[in-house]
């Protein structure tokens, strides 16, 4: 079995994010950057499955500039056998990520595609299930258990109402939840041999994807700044100020 | 268990500008010789703070070619303003009656985290191994008692000190030369300092603590390039300190404050000091409109070359402000930290090639201009011990007139952590309110830092005694570390009207200053898990 895992470059989930000032994005000049946590457990889930002996090869691939690679360097670090960068500059969306993982998925052929539930920077949680949909193969969101049996896997998912097992067929998506596992640390030999393994550098044209935005992006504000509360003296007065000025009751 | 081992032919500790000059200085050398650097902070730059005017000499001699390789020194200091502080008003001291040391119209504005950034490419370009997030947390010996390197911290231990499901051990790094460029107080570099009695026949080291908060300020109070200094207000006569203030490029201005360590009064809360000066006129309305934008603190050297340990020691160097090479009266220690840096490259690879002792750091380092810096800046720091004011006008002749050659040294004569007088006996300090516009609280200053520590790991800051700070510190100091810690670290809690001295670990922003000012040296700071720490982004 092989499974492709997907990675994204973010910023540090530490840093405190501040947005430019003529509103056209956030700030990223010297900020630090990270791999998206839960991509690290999908990376993490992958390596496991492997050192079980239920996959013969994990493939760390990651869509971005240039700096985008450091996060695939990451993922050979901690257990992956290789990389694919795609290089793209610019803004992208779930849509182009997923058609560029669809042309990765058509070209290395692996039976499992890993990647986070969603990214920290823009909170979408689209491309795992756009993929699923453009390969047509079932996908389980939000895992935060997986247990590989022959050709299935069992899944167990965080949703609303506590957790759902589900059953699904190989080939298959799972994105994968903070609670699936606690990712090891890359230690320094490994570090060392990951900057000897292999990192297969394609652009978008040549998978002849159009990674052009479909949304046109209006304004990026910082939310208002919460006001100071208040203190009141009895319920009567608080009856009165939620009922006139929250206008709540 | 036992841990894994790399050779090298020299191992860095810290990613600072003498570190890494160290490493550029070894590649350019011999680029045969392999050289591996360890940096604390989860990337080069995550931990350094400084001003910073910058002066090129040493980077002129170490990368000729700087100006074409896409540096970040770009702003040039255009013009220069040192004020006097009263508590409303301000005095303007005119330039040219500053000693040549201040004046910086052939030096740069810049962020010195970018430039370490910038030369552990250059560093990288060259072959340079650096790891980044593995802090060195323990040196180890060969038998003769000679350093033989260090080991990095293990990672995955709990609160309680067991091992997690993802323990990782540590990593031994041995070189044939170490070398230590951990910055001002390296834990490290402190127990070399002890263990190979490098401070013998020295003055006590001297330190300070600096505060920087960056700012985006409105365009009609930007100038870039402007330099401006203040002595005076809010401090007294009797507590050395001054602030500073660099217009940046980007409507930016960094603003900064350093309190020299050896104050006395336990009621000082430097921090406090700091906010409160952002409110006088004259530096409130450069900042009014604008916005903070970064917060931080470091400790820093002062103690010059009165203070400075040998910097060799068997098969070990030290470097940059491990040992204590900034130059106070101008206020710079990168270009002195890069020199070190440089003559420490030289002296390795003489010491590799044709065998030679590594004690002949010490003659290069006496024949090169960083000595004649530091001993003719000597005499600034010890005067302002006799007060701001004394210390000014004796300045104004040791360094105007005398340009620093007068036929003697003054002395330190004590370590900051003996300052201290009994808390009932000093003036307690009233500090205004923070307005959350011009001056904020620690908590949300720490929240700028990006600052993390993985949770459920040993506290790394240790106490010798755990009892003292409440059953001694408290009662005579009013335990001063509540005031003392810029990120809120040490908190004195009433439980069911019992004292209980907590420490916020997590909080901890690496400045160092409680290791030094703490008055029963009762507090050691070692390495948290590597990675832990602030995330400066442009400090």
């Amino acid at each position: 079995m092989k499974i492709l895992v997907a990675v994204k470059r973010v910023i540090d989930y530490n840093v405190q994010i501040r947005v430019k000032e003529d509103g056209t994005g956030v700030v990223t000049d010297n900020v630090k950057m990270s791999t998206n946590p839960p991509d690290d457990n999908a990376i993490e889930e992958a390596v496991k499955i492997k050192e079980a002996g239920k996959a013969t090869e994990v493939v760390a691939v990651t869509v971005g500039e240039e700096k985008a690679q450091e996060t695939v360097r990451k993922a050979l670090a901690v257990g992956a056998d290789r990389g694919i960068h795609v290089k793209v500059d610019g803004i992208l969306e779930p849509l182009a990520v997923s058609k560029i993982l669809q042309k990765i998925v058509d070209k290395e052929k692996p039976d499992l595609v890993f990647m986070g539930k969603q990214a920290i920077d823009d909170d979408c949680n689209q491309t795992g299930q756009m993929l699923s949909a453009l390969l047509n193969w079932p996908q389980a969101t939000f895992a935060s258990k997986i247990d590989v049996k022959d050709n299935k896997l069992e899944v167990t998912r965080e949703i609303d109402e506590g957790l759902e097992t589900i059953e699904i067929n190989v080939p298959a998506i799972v994105t994968c939840d903070l609670r699936l596992n606690e990712p090891r640390y890359a230690s320094l030999p490994n570090i060392m041999k990951a900057k000897k393994k292999p990192i297969e550098e394609i652009s978008a044209s040549d998978l002849g994807v159009d990674v052009s935005p479909r949304l046109e992006q209006l304004k990026v504000e910082e939310p208002p700044k919460r006001k100071a509360g208040i203190k009141v003296a009895n319920v009567a007065e608080l009856v009165q100020k939620l009922k006139n000025e929250a206008k709540v009751i | 268990m036992s841990r894994e081992s790399m050779e090298y032919d020299v191992v860095i500790i810290g990613g600072g500008p003498s570190g890494l000059s160290t490493a550029i200085k070894l590649k350019q050398i011999d680029p045969n010789l392999n050289v591996c650097l360890l940096e604390k902070g989860s990337e080069i730059g995550a931990h350094i703070l400084s001003g910073n005017v910058f002066e090129t000499r040493a980077l002129d001699e170490l990368l000729p070619n700087w100006r074409e390789l896409n540096s970040p020194i770009k702003t040039k200091v255009t013009k220069e303003k040192f004020l006097f502080l009263g508590k409303t008003k301000s005095l303007s001291w005119p330039t040219w009656l500053l000693p040549a040391v201040q004046q910086n119209h052939k030096n740069y504005i810049i962020s010195l985290a970018n430039l370490c950034r910038w030369l552990a490419e250059q560093a990288e370009n060259l072959g340079v191994e650096i790891f980044p997030g593995f802090p060195a947390s323990e040196v180890l010996y060969n038998e003769d008692g000679s350093v033989k390197g260090v080991a990095t911290q293990d990672m995955g231990i709990d609160k309680d000190g067991n091992k997690k499901d993802s323990f990782e051990p540590g990593i031994e790094l041995l070189g044939k030369v170490t070398v230590f460029a951990e910055g001002c107080r390296g834990h490290l570099g402190k127990q070399l300092i002890e263990k190979f009695e490098l401070n013998k026949g020295k003055d006590p080291q001297q330190y300070g603590i600096g505060f920087k908060e960056i700012w985006e300020i409105e365009d009609k109070n930007h100038e870039e390039g402007l330099v401006m200094h203040t002595a005076g207000w809010p401090l007294d006569n009797n507590t050395y300190g001054g602030s500073f203030m660099y217009h940046a490029e980007n409507k930016q201005v960094f603003l900064g404050y350093v309190i020299g360590l050896d104050y006395k009064n336990p009621h000082l809360s430097p921090y406090d000091e700091f906010q409160r000066f952002k409110t006088h006129p004259t530096i409130k309305k450069i900042i009014e409109g604008g916005k903070r934008i970064s917060y931080g603190a470091r400790a820093l050297i002062e103690g010059g070359f009165q203070s400075l340990p040998k910097m060799f020691m068997p098969g070990a160097l030290l470097v940059g402000c491990d040992a204590g090479t900034l130059n106070m009266p101008k206020i710079k220690g990168s270009h002195t930290a890069m020199k070190s840096g440089i003559i420490a490259a030289e002296t390795i690879n003489e010491h590799l090639k044709e065998n030679k002792d590594l004690s002949i750091y010490e003659n290069k380092f006496k024949n090169s201009w960083l000595y004649k810096e530091l001993y003719e800046a000597r005499n600034v720091k010890p005067s302002f011990s006799w007060g701001l004011i004394l210390g000014i006008i004796f300045t104004g002749i040791d360094q105007i007139l005398f340009r620093g050659k007068l036929p003697f040294t003054l002395k330190h004569k004590h370590a900051d952590h003996e300052t201290l007088k009994p808390a009932n006996q000093m003036p307690k300090i009233d500090y205004p309110k923070y307005d959350n516009v011009i001056t904020f609280d620690k908590t949300s200053s720490v929240y700028l830092t990006g600052t993390n520590h993985a949770d459920n790991q040993p506290v790394h800051l240790k106490l010798k005694d755990p009892d003292l700070p409440i059953n001694y510190t408290l009662e005579k100091f009013d335990e001063p570390a509540q005031r003392y810690c810029p990120a809120g670290v040490y908190e004195v809690q009433k439980e069911n009207d019992v004292n209980k001295f907590v420490i916020n670990s997590q909080n901890c922003i690496h400045c160092k200053t409680c290791d030094i000012k703490e008055p029963s040296q009762n507090i050691t700071w070692v390495t948290p898990e590597g990675s832990g720490g602030p995330r400066y982004g442009n400090m």
